[in-house]
Protein backbone atom coordinates (compact mmCIF):
# COMPACT_ATOMS: atom_id res chain seq x y z
CA UNK A 1 0.00 0.00 0.00
CA UNK A 2 1.11 3.69 -1.22
CA UNK A 3 4.51 4.09 0.65
CA UNK A 4 4.69 2.15 3.68
CA UNK A 5 8.35 0.76 4.42
CA UNK A 6 9.46 -2.07 2.00
CA UNK A 7 11.50 -4.02 4.70
CA UNK A 8 11.09 -7.54 2.22
CA UNK A 9 12.58 -7.70 -1.41
CA UNK A 10 9.44 -8.23 -3.04
CA UNK A 11 11.21 -9.02 -6.24
CA UNK A 12 15.11 -10.34 -7.03
CA UNK A 13 17.41 -9.38 -9.77
CA UNK A 14 16.22 -12.34 -11.90
CA UNK A 15 12.57 -10.83 -12.13
CA UNK A 16 11.47 -13.24 -9.33
CA UNK A 17 8.82 -12.74 -6.85
CA UNK A 18 8.83 -13.42 -3.46
CA UNK A 19 6.93 -16.46 -3.75
CA UNK A 20 9.33 -17.36 -6.53
CA UNK A 21 6.63 -16.64 -9.28
CA UNK A 22 7.56 -14.71 -11.98
CA UNK A 23 5.62 -11.35 -12.44
CA UNK A 24 2.34 -12.44 -15.08
CA UNK A 25 1.82 -15.91 -12.77
CA UNK A 26 -0.71 -16.63 -10.77
CA UNK A 27 -0.92 -18.49 -7.85
CA UNK A 28 -2.30 -22.08 -7.57
CA UNK A 29 -5.90 -22.11 -7.98
CA UNK A 30 -8.26 -24.84 -7.23
CA UNK A 31 -12.35 -24.31 -7.84
CA UNK A 32 -14.47 -26.69 -6.24
CA UNK A 33 -18.17 -26.48 -7.44
CA UNK A 34 -20.95 -28.06 -5.01
CA UNK A 35 -20.32 -29.88 -1.49
CA UNK A 36 -22.93 -28.40 0.66
CA UNK A 37 -25.99 -30.12 0.57
CA UNK A 38 -28.06 -27.72 2.52
CA UNK A 39 -27.48 -24.73 0.07
CA UNK A 40 -29.16 -24.44 -3.34
CA UNK A 41 -25.41 -23.84 -4.41
CA UNK A 42 -22.32 -24.25 -3.34
CA UNK A 43 -18.85 -23.91 -3.84
CA UNK A 44 -15.15 -23.76 -2.42
CA UNK A 45 -11.74 -22.14 -3.67
CA UNK A 46 -8.46 -22.21 -2.93
CA UNK A 47 -6.83 -19.30 -4.46
CA UNK A 48 -2.82 -19.34 -3.17
CA UNK A 49 -3.29 -19.76 0.57
CA UNK A 50 -6.74 -18.34 0.70
CA UNK A 51 -9.49 -20.38 1.42
CA UNK A 52 -13.24 -19.90 0.91
CA UNK A 53 -16.42 -21.47 1.34
CA UNK A 54 -19.18 -19.52 -0.70
CA UNK A 55 -23.34 -20.60 -0.11
CA UNK A 56 -26.36 -19.68 -2.49
CA UNK A 57 -30.17 -20.00 -1.54
CA UNK A 58 -32.48 -18.78 -3.98
CA UNK A 59 -34.87 -17.06 -5.04
CA UNK A 60 -36.63 -17.42 -1.98
CA UNK A 61 -38.93 -15.17 -0.01
CA UNK A 62 -37.49 -12.08 0.98
CA UNK A 63 -37.51 -11.70 5.01
CA UNK A 64 -38.39 -9.01 6.56
CA UNK A 65 -40.97 -8.24 3.73
CA UNK A 66 -40.21 -4.62 3.16
CA UNK A 67 -36.55 -5.16 1.49
CA UNK A 68 -38.47 -6.79 -1.27
CA UNK A 69 -39.02 -4.62 -4.68
CA UNK A 70 -41.85 -5.96 -7.34
CA UNK A 71 -40.21 -4.70 -10.56
CA UNK A 72 -37.03 -7.20 -9.56
CA UNK A 73 -35.65 -9.67 -7.08
CA UNK A 74 -32.57 -8.68 -4.61
CA UNK A 75 -29.08 -10.04 -4.45
CA UNK A 76 -28.28 -9.76 -0.60
CA UNK A 77 -24.27 -10.76 0.17
CA UNK A 78 -22.46 -11.74 3.04
CA UNK A 79 -18.76 -11.86 3.41
CA UNK A 80 -17.00 -13.24 6.63
CA UNK A 81 -13.98 -14.10 7.96
CA UNK A 82 -13.51 -16.50 10.02
CA UNK A 83 -11.98 -15.75 13.93
CA UNK A 84 -9.38 -18.15 12.64
CA UNK A 85 -8.70 -17.27 9.44
CA UNK A 86 -5.80 -14.77 10.17
CA UNK A 87 -3.04 -14.53 12.52
CA UNK A 88 -4.22 -12.41 15.22
CA UNK A 89 -8.15 -13.55 16.55
CA UNK A 90 -10.37 -11.78 14.20
CA UNK A 91 -13.72 -9.94 15.94
CA UNK A 92 -16.56 -12.24 14.36
CA UNK A 93 -18.44 -9.44 14.34
CA UNK A 94 -19.06 -7.96 10.45
CA UNK A 95 -16.50 -5.25 10.38
CA UNK A 96 -16.33 -1.96 8.38
CA UNK A 97 -14.12 -3.87 5.95
CA UNK A 98 -16.33 -6.78 5.72
CA UNK A 99 -19.82 -4.83 5.14
CA UNK A 100 -17.79 -2.88 2.53
CA UNK A 101 -16.56 -6.49 0.34
CA UNK A 102 -20.16 -7.24 0.83
CA UNK A 103 -21.52 -4.35 -1.19
CA UNK A 104 -18.53 -4.35 -3.63
CA UNK A 105 -19.23 -8.00 -4.01
CA UNK A 106 -22.34 -7.67 -4.61
CA UNK A 107 -22.39 -4.83 -7.13
CA UNK A 108 -19.63 -7.01 -9.28
CA UNK A 109 -22.08 -9.68 -9.35
CA UNK A 110 -25.07 -7.82 -10.48
CA UNK A 111 -24.60 -7.19 -13.98
CA UNK A 112 -24.34 -10.69 -14.33
CA UNK A 113 -27.44 -12.21 -12.46
CA UNK A 114 -30.98 -11.81 -14.46
CA UNK A 115 -32.96 -11.24 -10.98
CA UNK A 116 -35.39 -9.09 -13.36
CA UNK A 117 -36.96 -12.83 -14.02
CA UNK A 118 -37.95 -13.28 -9.85
CA UNK A 119 -39.72 -10.50 -8.65
CA UNK A 120 -40.41 -10.00 -5.16
CA UNK A 121 -37.53 -12.48 -3.96
CA UNK A 122 -33.70 -12.70 -2.69
CA UNK A 123 -31.33 -14.59 -3.73
CA UNK A 124 -28.82 -14.73 -0.99
CA UNK A 125 -25.10 -15.19 -0.94
CA UNK A 126 -23.02 -16.55 1.95
CA UNK A 127 -19.34 -15.92 1.88
CA UNK A 128 -16.91 -17.37 4.69
CA UNK A 129 -13.55 -16.84 4.09
CA UNK A 130 -11.83 -19.77 6.20
CA UNK A 131 -8.01 -19.00 5.09
CA UNK A 132 -6.92 -15.44 4.61
CA UNK A 133 -3.83 -14.85 2.41
CA UNK A 134 -4.32 -11.68 0.54
CA UNK A 135 -6.87 -11.08 -2.65
CA UNK A 136 -9.79 -12.70 -0.66
CA UNK A 137 -12.65 -10.71 -2.18
CA UNK A 138 -11.09 -11.38 -6.12
CA UNK A 139 -10.93 -15.67 -4.79
CA UNK A 140 -14.75 -14.63 -3.12
CA UNK A 141 -16.31 -12.74 -6.22
CA UNK A 142 -15.21 -16.24 -8.67
CA UNK A 143 -16.15 -18.75 -6.12
CA UNK A 144 -19.64 -16.67 -5.46
CA UNK A 145 -20.08 -16.79 -9.33
CA UNK A 146 -19.27 -20.30 -9.35
CA UNK A 147 -21.88 -21.02 -6.78
CA UNK A 148 -24.67 -19.16 -8.13
CA UNK A 149 -24.03 -20.94 -11.61
CA UNK A 150 -24.23 -24.33 -9.41
CA UNK A 151 -27.83 -22.82 -8.14
CA UNK A 152 -29.26 -22.13 -10.82
CA UNK A 153 -29.67 -18.39 -11.03
CA UNK A 154 -30.09 -17.44 -14.53
CA UNK A 155 -26.96 -15.28 -15.45
CA UNK A 156 -25.47 -13.56 -18.72
CA UNK A 157 -22.57 -14.60 -17.65
CA UNK A 158 -19.69 -15.47 -15.34
CA UNK A 159 -17.73 -13.25 -13.41
CA UNK A 160 -14.20 -14.09 -13.05
CA UNK A 161 -12.29 -11.82 -10.65
CA UNK A 162 -8.04 -11.24 -10.25
CA UNK A 163 -5.78 -8.83 -9.07
CA UNK A 164 -2.86 -7.25 -10.52
CA UNK A 165 -0.84 -4.67 -8.94
CA UNK A 166 2.60 -2.88 -8.41
CA UNK A 167 5.86 -3.93 -6.80
CA UNK A 168 9.33 -2.78 -7.15
CA UNK A 169 8.31 -0.37 -9.98
CA UNK A 170 7.24 -3.77 -12.17
CA UNK A 171 3.31 -4.41 -13.26
CA UNK A 172 2.36 -8.11 -11.86
CA UNK A 173 -0.69 -10.27 -11.75
CA UNK A 174 -2.06 -12.04 -8.54
CA UNK A 175 -1.03 -9.46 -5.63
CA UNK A 176 -0.35 -12.07 -2.62
CA UNK A 177 -0.31 -10.91 1.24
CA UNK A 178 2.77 -9.37 1.40
CA UNK A 179 2.88 -7.71 -2.21
CA UNK A 180 -0.52 -6.17 -0.79
CA UNK A 181 1.28 -4.87 2.18
CA UNK A 182 4.60 -3.50 0.69
CA UNK A 183 3.74 -2.83 -2.28
CA UNK A 184 2.74 0.18 -4.67
CA UNK A 185 -0.30 -0.28 -5.86
CA UNK A 186 -3.34 -3.46 -5.76
CA UNK A 187 -6.26 -3.22 -8.49
CA UNK A 188 -8.58 -6.32 -7.94
CA UNK A 189 -10.56 -6.79 -11.26
CA UNK A 190 -13.81 -8.59 -11.92
CA UNK A 191 -14.50 -9.64 -15.67
CA UNK A 192 -17.02 -11.17 -17.54
CA UNK A 193 -15.27 -13.16 -19.85
CA UNK A 194 -17.94 -13.76 -22.88
CA UNK A 195 -19.27 -10.01 -22.53
CA UNK A 196 -15.83 -8.63 -22.34
CA UNK A 197 -16.80 -6.27 -19.73
CA UNK A 198 -15.78 -4.99 -16.58
CA UNK A 199 -17.44 -4.83 -13.73
CA UNK A 200 -15.12 -4.77 -10.36
CA UNK A 201 -12.30 -2.36 -10.67
CA UNK A 202 -10.65 -1.05 -7.55
CA UNK A 203 -7.58 0.94 -6.85
CA UNK A 204 -5.63 1.11 -3.88
CA UNK A 205 -1.80 3.04 -4.47
CA UNK A 206 -0.47 5.59 -7.35
CA UNK A 207 0.21 4.34 -10.63
CA UNK A 208 0.99 6.53 -14.22
CA UNK A 209 -1.70 6.32 -16.75
CA UNK A 210 0.46 4.07 -18.49
CA UNK A 211 1.01 1.50 -16.06
CA UNK A 212 -2.69 2.25 -15.11
CA UNK A 213 -3.80 0.52 -18.60
CA UNK A 214 -0.80 -2.23 -18.35
CA UNK A 215 -2.35 -2.84 -15.06
CA UNK A 216 -5.54 -3.23 -16.53
CA UNK A 217 -4.78 -5.32 -19.49
CA UNK A 218 -2.51 -7.55 -17.08
CA UNK A 219 -5.98 -7.94 -14.77
CA UNK A 220 -8.15 -8.71 -17.44
CA UNK A 221 -6.31 -11.63 -19.24
CA UNK A 222 -5.57 -12.78 -15.66
CA UNK A 223 -9.54 -13.03 -15.32
CA UNK A 224 -9.30 -15.16 -18.38
CA UNK A 225 -7.00 -18.02 -17.02
CA UNK A 226 -9.32 -17.76 -13.54
CA UNK A 227 -12.62 -18.39 -15.78
CA UNK A 228 -11.24 -21.53 -17.52
CA UNK A 229 -11.10 -23.04 -14.40
CA UNK A 230 -14.56 -21.98 -13.16
CA UNK A 231 -15.50 -23.29 -16.66
CA UNK A 232 -14.01 -26.66 -15.60
CA UNK A 233 -15.31 -26.62 -11.72
CA UNK A 234 -18.60 -26.64 -13.48
CA UNK A 235 -17.81 -29.27 -16.22
CA UNK A 236 -16.79 -31.52 -13.19
CA UNK A 237 -19.86 -31.31 -11.38
CA UNK A 238 -22.54 -31.56 -14.20
CA UNK A 239 -20.95 -33.20 -16.99
CA UNK A 240 -18.03 -35.15 -15.58
CA UNK A 241 -15.23 -33.45 -17.84
CA UNK A 242 -17.09 -34.31 -21.14
CA UNK A 243 -17.53 -30.75 -21.38
CA UNK A 244 -15.89 -28.98 -23.77
CA UNK B 1 -35.51 -32.92 -34.42
CA UNK B 2 -32.94 -31.42 -32.10
CA UNK B 3 -29.59 -31.67 -33.43
CA UNK B 4 -25.30 -30.33 -32.15
CA UNK B 5 -26.20 -30.93 -28.66
CA UNK B 6 -23.86 -29.14 -26.48
CA UNK B 7 -23.25 -28.86 -22.44
CA UNK B 8 -23.25 -25.06 -21.66
CA UNK B 9 -22.64 -23.12 -18.27
CA UNK B 10 -24.07 -19.49 -18.62
CA UNK B 11 -22.06 -16.75 -20.82
CA UNK B 12 -21.36 -19.79 -23.46
CA UNK B 13 -22.25 -18.83 -27.05
CA UNK B 14 -25.02 -21.56 -27.53
CA UNK B 15 -25.11 -20.55 -31.55
CA UNK B 16 -24.59 -17.34 -33.90
CA UNK B 17 -27.33 -16.68 -36.75
CA UNK B 18 -30.98 -15.80 -36.63
CA UNK B 19 -32.56 -18.06 -34.23
CA UNK B 20 -35.12 -17.55 -31.72
CA UNK B 21 -33.96 -17.56 -28.06
CA UNK B 22 -35.91 -19.81 -26.02
CA UNK B 23 -36.16 -21.09 -22.41
CA UNK B 24 -32.64 -20.41 -20.70
CA UNK B 25 -31.07 -18.44 -23.15
CA UNK B 26 -30.80 -14.52 -24.46
CA UNK B 27 -30.10 -12.81 -27.25
CA UNK B 28 -26.55 -10.16 -27.90
CA UNK B 29 -26.23 -8.73 -31.43
CA UNK B 30 -26.54 -12.07 -33.02
CA UNK B 31 -25.35 -13.79 -30.50
CA UNK B 32 -27.42 -16.21 -28.52
CA UNK B 33 -25.66 -16.73 -24.65
CA UNK B 34 -26.88 -19.25 -22.16
CA UNK B 35 -27.98 -18.31 -18.93
CA UNK B 36 -27.79 -21.71 -16.88
CA UNK B 37 -25.73 -24.76 -16.88
CA UNK B 38 -27.56 -27.44 -18.95
CA UNK B 39 -27.83 -28.98 -22.64
CA UNK B 40 -28.19 -26.78 -25.63
CA UNK B 41 -30.56 -27.96 -28.18
CA UNK B 42 -30.92 -26.23 -32.09
CA UNK B 43 -34.09 -26.36 -33.82
CA UNK B 44 -35.15 -25.13 -37.14
CA UNK B 45 -35.81 -22.11 -35.45
CA UNK B 46 -35.14 -21.61 -32.38
CA UNK B 47 -32.86 -22.35 -29.49
CA UNK B 48 -33.08 -23.62 -25.90
CA UNK B 49 -31.22 -24.80 -23.35
CA UNK B 50 -32.50 -27.92 -20.75
CA UNK B 51 -31.31 -26.77 -17.43
CA UNK B 52 -29.58 -29.38 -14.99
CA UNK B 53 -29.77 -27.75 -11.76
CA UNK B 54 -32.47 -24.57 -10.57
CA UNK B 55 -35.47 -24.37 -8.70
CA UNK B 56 -38.78 -24.80 -10.33
CA UNK B 57 -40.52 -21.54 -11.77
CA UNK B 58 -44.43 -21.74 -11.79
CA UNK B 59 -45.66 -21.85 -15.81
CA UNK B 60 -49.08 -21.74 -16.70
CA UNK B 61 -50.69 -25.28 -17.60
CA UNK B 62 -47.93 -27.11 -15.26
CA UNK B 63 -49.56 -30.11 -12.97
CA UNK B 64 -47.41 -29.70 -9.39
CA UNK B 65 -48.36 -31.06 -5.94
CA UNK B 66 -49.09 -28.98 -3.13
CA UNK B 67 -49.09 -28.84 0.40
CA UNK B 68 -51.64 -26.46 2.10
CA UNK B 69 -49.93 -24.23 4.56
CA UNK B 70 -52.41 -22.44 5.22
CA UNK B 71 -55.90 -20.59 4.46
CA UNK B 72 -57.79 -17.14 5.00
CA UNK B 73 -61.61 -16.93 4.98
CA UNK B 74 -61.43 -16.62 0.91
CA UNK B 75 -58.76 -18.56 0.24
CA UNK B 76 -55.55 -21.21 0.36
CA UNK B 77 -52.39 -20.69 0.12
CA UNK B 78 -50.16 -23.65 -1.00
CA UNK B 79 -46.43 -24.48 -0.97
CA UNK B 80 -45.76 -25.46 -4.32
CA UNK B 81 -41.96 -26.03 -3.92
CA UNK B 82 -41.20 -22.34 -5.73
CA UNK B 83 -39.94 -19.20 -4.18
CA UNK B 84 -43.82 -18.14 -4.91
CA UNK B 85 -46.62 -19.44 -3.04
CA UNK B 86 -49.71 -21.08 -5.11
CA UNK B 87 -53.13 -19.30 -4.23
CA UNK B 88 -56.26 -21.28 -4.12
CA UNK B 89 -59.27 -19.20 -4.30
CA UNK B 90 -61.84 -21.00 -2.44
CA UNK B 91 -64.81 -20.73 -5.33
CA UNK B 92 -62.76 -23.18 -7.25
CA UNK B 93 -63.41 -25.95 -4.46
CA UNK B 94 -66.75 -25.01 -3.26
CA UNK B 95 -67.99 -23.79 -6.89
CA UNK B 96 -69.98 -20.02 -7.47
CA UNK B 97 -72.03 -20.40 -4.78
CA UNK B 98 -69.18 -20.01 -2.04
CA UNK B 99 -69.90 -17.56 0.60
CA UNK B 100 -67.52 -16.66 3.20
CA UNK B 101 -70.20 -16.58 6.24
CA UNK B 102 -71.87 -20.56 5.43
CA UNK B 103 -68.81 -22.18 4.04
CA UNK B 104 -65.72 -23.11 6.39
CA UNK B 105 -62.91 -23.76 4.28
CA UNK B 106 -61.23 -26.17 6.83
CA UNK B 107 -63.89 -28.84 6.36
CA UNK B 108 -62.66 -29.26 2.73
CA UNK B 109 -58.80 -29.00 2.71
CA UNK B 110 -57.04 -28.79 5.88
CA UNK B 111 -53.18 -28.00 6.51
CA UNK B 112 -50.66 -30.77 5.19
CA UNK B 113 -53.31 -31.75 2.79
CA UNK B 114 -51.14 -32.88 -0.59
CA UNK B 115 -53.27 -31.88 -3.73
CA UNK B 116 -52.74 -32.02 -7.32
CA UNK B 117 -53.31 -28.78 -9.09
CA UNK B 118 -52.69 -27.05 -12.17
CA UNK B 119 -51.37 -23.64 -12.82
CA UNK B 120 -54.18 -21.12 -13.88
CA UNK B 121 -52.64 -17.93 -13.90
CA UNK B 122 -49.07 -16.57 -13.54
CA UNK B 123 -47.50 -13.49 -14.27
CA UNK B 124 -44.55 -11.59 -12.73
CA UNK B 125 -46.98 -9.06 -10.89
CA UNK B 126 -48.59 -11.93 -8.68
CA UNK B 127 -48.59 -15.22 -7.11
CA UNK B 128 -49.68 -18.27 -9.28
CA UNK B 129 -53.17 -18.74 -9.17
CA UNK B 130 -54.23 -22.89 -8.85
CA UNK B 131 -56.94 -24.52 -10.05
CA UNK B 132 -58.03 -28.30 -8.38
CA UNK B 133 -61.85 -28.02 -10.52
CA UNK B 134 -60.59 -30.49 -13.37
CA UNK B 135 -60.20 -34.20 -14.21
CA UNK B 136 -57.16 -36.08 -11.84
CA UNK B 137 -56.95 -33.29 -9.91
CA UNK B 138 -57.98 -31.97 -5.78
CA UNK B 139 -56.95 -33.35 -2.71
CA UNK B 140 -54.50 -36.60 -2.75
CA UNK B 141 -55.67 -39.27 -0.09
CA UNK B 142 -53.17 -41.82 -0.24
CA UNK B 143 -49.89 -42.36 -1.28
CA UNK B 144 -46.50 -41.55 -0.34
CA UNK B 145 -44.45 -37.85 -1.38
CA UNK B 146 -41.16 -37.83 -2.61
CA UNK B 147 -38.71 -35.07 -3.36
CA UNK B 148 -36.46 -34.86 -6.68
CA UNK B 149 -34.72 -32.04 -8.46
CA UNK B 150 -37.31 -30.03 -10.28
CA UNK B 151 -34.82 -30.17 -13.61
CA UNK B 152 -35.10 -34.17 -13.22
CA UNK B 153 -38.97 -34.44 -14.13
CA UNK B 154 -38.58 -34.75 -17.43
CA UNK B 155 -36.08 -37.49 -17.37
CA UNK B 156 -38.46 -39.12 -14.91
CA UNK B 157 -41.51 -38.37 -17.57
CA UNK B 158 -39.02 -39.79 -20.03
CA UNK B 159 -39.85 -39.41 -23.92
CA UNK B 160 -43.64 -39.71 -24.25
CA UNK B 161 -44.05 -40.73 -20.92
CA UNK B 162 -42.29 -43.92 -21.51
CA UNK B 163 -40.11 -44.15 -18.11
CA UNK B 164 -42.89 -43.27 -15.84
CA UNK B 165 -45.39 -45.89 -18.01
CA UNK B 166 -42.46 -48.28 -17.70
CA UNK B 167 -42.12 -47.87 -13.65
CA UNK B 168 -45.71 -47.63 -13.61
CA UNK B 169 -46.46 -51.40 -15.25
CA UNK B 170 -43.36 -52.95 -13.35
CA UNK B 171 -44.80 -51.85 -9.94
CA UNK B 172 -48.63 -51.23 -9.84
CA UNK B 173 -48.19 -48.35 -8.54
CA UNK B 174 -50.25 -44.93 -9.48
CA UNK B 175 -47.16 -42.30 -9.99
CA UNK B 176 -48.49 -39.11 -10.16
CA UNK B 177 -45.74 -36.73 -11.24
CA UNK B 178 -45.84 -32.35 -9.98
CA UNK B 179 -43.91 -30.22 -12.50
CA UNK B 180 -42.41 -28.56 -9.12
CA UNK B 181 -40.20 -31.79 -8.00
CA UNK B 182 -42.72 -33.37 -6.16
CA UNK B 183 -44.13 -37.08 -6.66
CA UNK B 184 -46.54 -38.85 -4.69
CA UNK B 185 -46.36 -42.85 -5.43
CA UNK B 186 -49.01 -45.07 -4.43
CA UNK B 187 -49.33 -48.80 -4.51
CA UNK B 188 -51.61 -51.34 -3.14
CA UNK B 189 -48.96 -53.75 -2.24
CA UNK B 190 -45.52 -52.31 0.10
CA UNK B 191 -43.33 -54.65 -2.32
CA UNK B 192 -44.40 -52.72 -5.58
CA UNK B 193 -43.80 -49.12 -3.45
CA UNK B 194 -40.78 -49.49 -2.37
CA UNK B 195 -39.52 -50.92 -5.90
CA UNK B 196 -41.65 -47.47 -7.61
CA UNK B 197 -39.65 -45.34 -5.18
CA UNK B 198 -36.10 -47.26 -5.70
CA UNK B 199 -36.70 -46.54 -9.27
CA UNK B 200 -37.62 -43.21 -8.83
CA UNK B 201 -34.67 -42.44 -6.21
CA UNK B 202 -32.37 -43.95 -9.50
CA UNK B 203 -33.97 -41.68 -12.29
CA UNK B 204 -33.35 -38.58 -9.63
CA UNK B 205 -29.54 -39.80 -8.90
CA UNK B 206 -28.39 -41.02 -12.40
CA UNK B 207 -30.53 -38.08 -14.60
CA UNK B 208 -27.24 -37.56 -16.50
CA UNK B 209 -26.74 -41.42 -17.64
CA UNK B 210 -27.19 -42.09 -21.20
CA UNK B 211 -29.10 -45.59 -21.28
CA UNK B 212 -31.12 -45.03 -18.07
CA UNK B 213 -34.31 -46.88 -19.31
CA UNK B 214 -32.85 -50.06 -19.79
CA UNK B 215 -31.07 -49.76 -16.44
CA UNK B 216 -34.29 -49.24 -14.75
CA UNK B 217 -35.98 -51.75 -16.35
CA UNK B 218 -33.24 -54.28 -15.14
CA UNK B 219 -33.62 -53.08 -11.59
CA UNK B 220 -37.33 -53.73 -11.61
CA UNK B 221 -37.09 -57.18 -13.72
CA UNK B 222 -34.43 -58.47 -11.12
CA UNK B 223 -36.38 -57.39 -8.06
CA UNK B 224 -39.39 -59.00 -9.03
CA UNK B 225 -37.43 -62.52 -9.25
CA UNK B 226 -35.85 -62.70 -5.82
Amino acid sequence: MGGREATMVLMDENGKRCDGRTVDEPRRIMIKAGGLKNADGSSYIEFGDNKILVGVFGPRDVHPKHMSDTDTGILRVRYHMEPFSVGERKNPAPSRREIEISKVIKEALEPAVMLEKFPRTAVDVFIEVLQADGGTRCAALTAASVALADAGIPMRDMVAAIAAGKVADTVILDVNNEEDQAGQADMPIGYMPNLEKITLLQLDGVLTPEEYKKCVQVGVDGCKLVYELQKKALNDKYFGNKGD
Amino acid sequence: MADKRKYVIPGDVVTTGPFRPEQNTVLDGNKIISTTIGISEIYDDSVRVIPLTGKYIPKINDLVIGKVNSHTSLSWELDINSCYVGFLPAQDVFGRDFSAHADELATKLRTGDLVAARIANFDRTRDPLVSISDRDLGKIDSGVLMEISPSKVPRLIGKKGSMIQMIEEATDAAITIGQNGWVVVSCESPEGLLKAKKAIQMVNEQAHVANLTDQVKEMLDKKGES
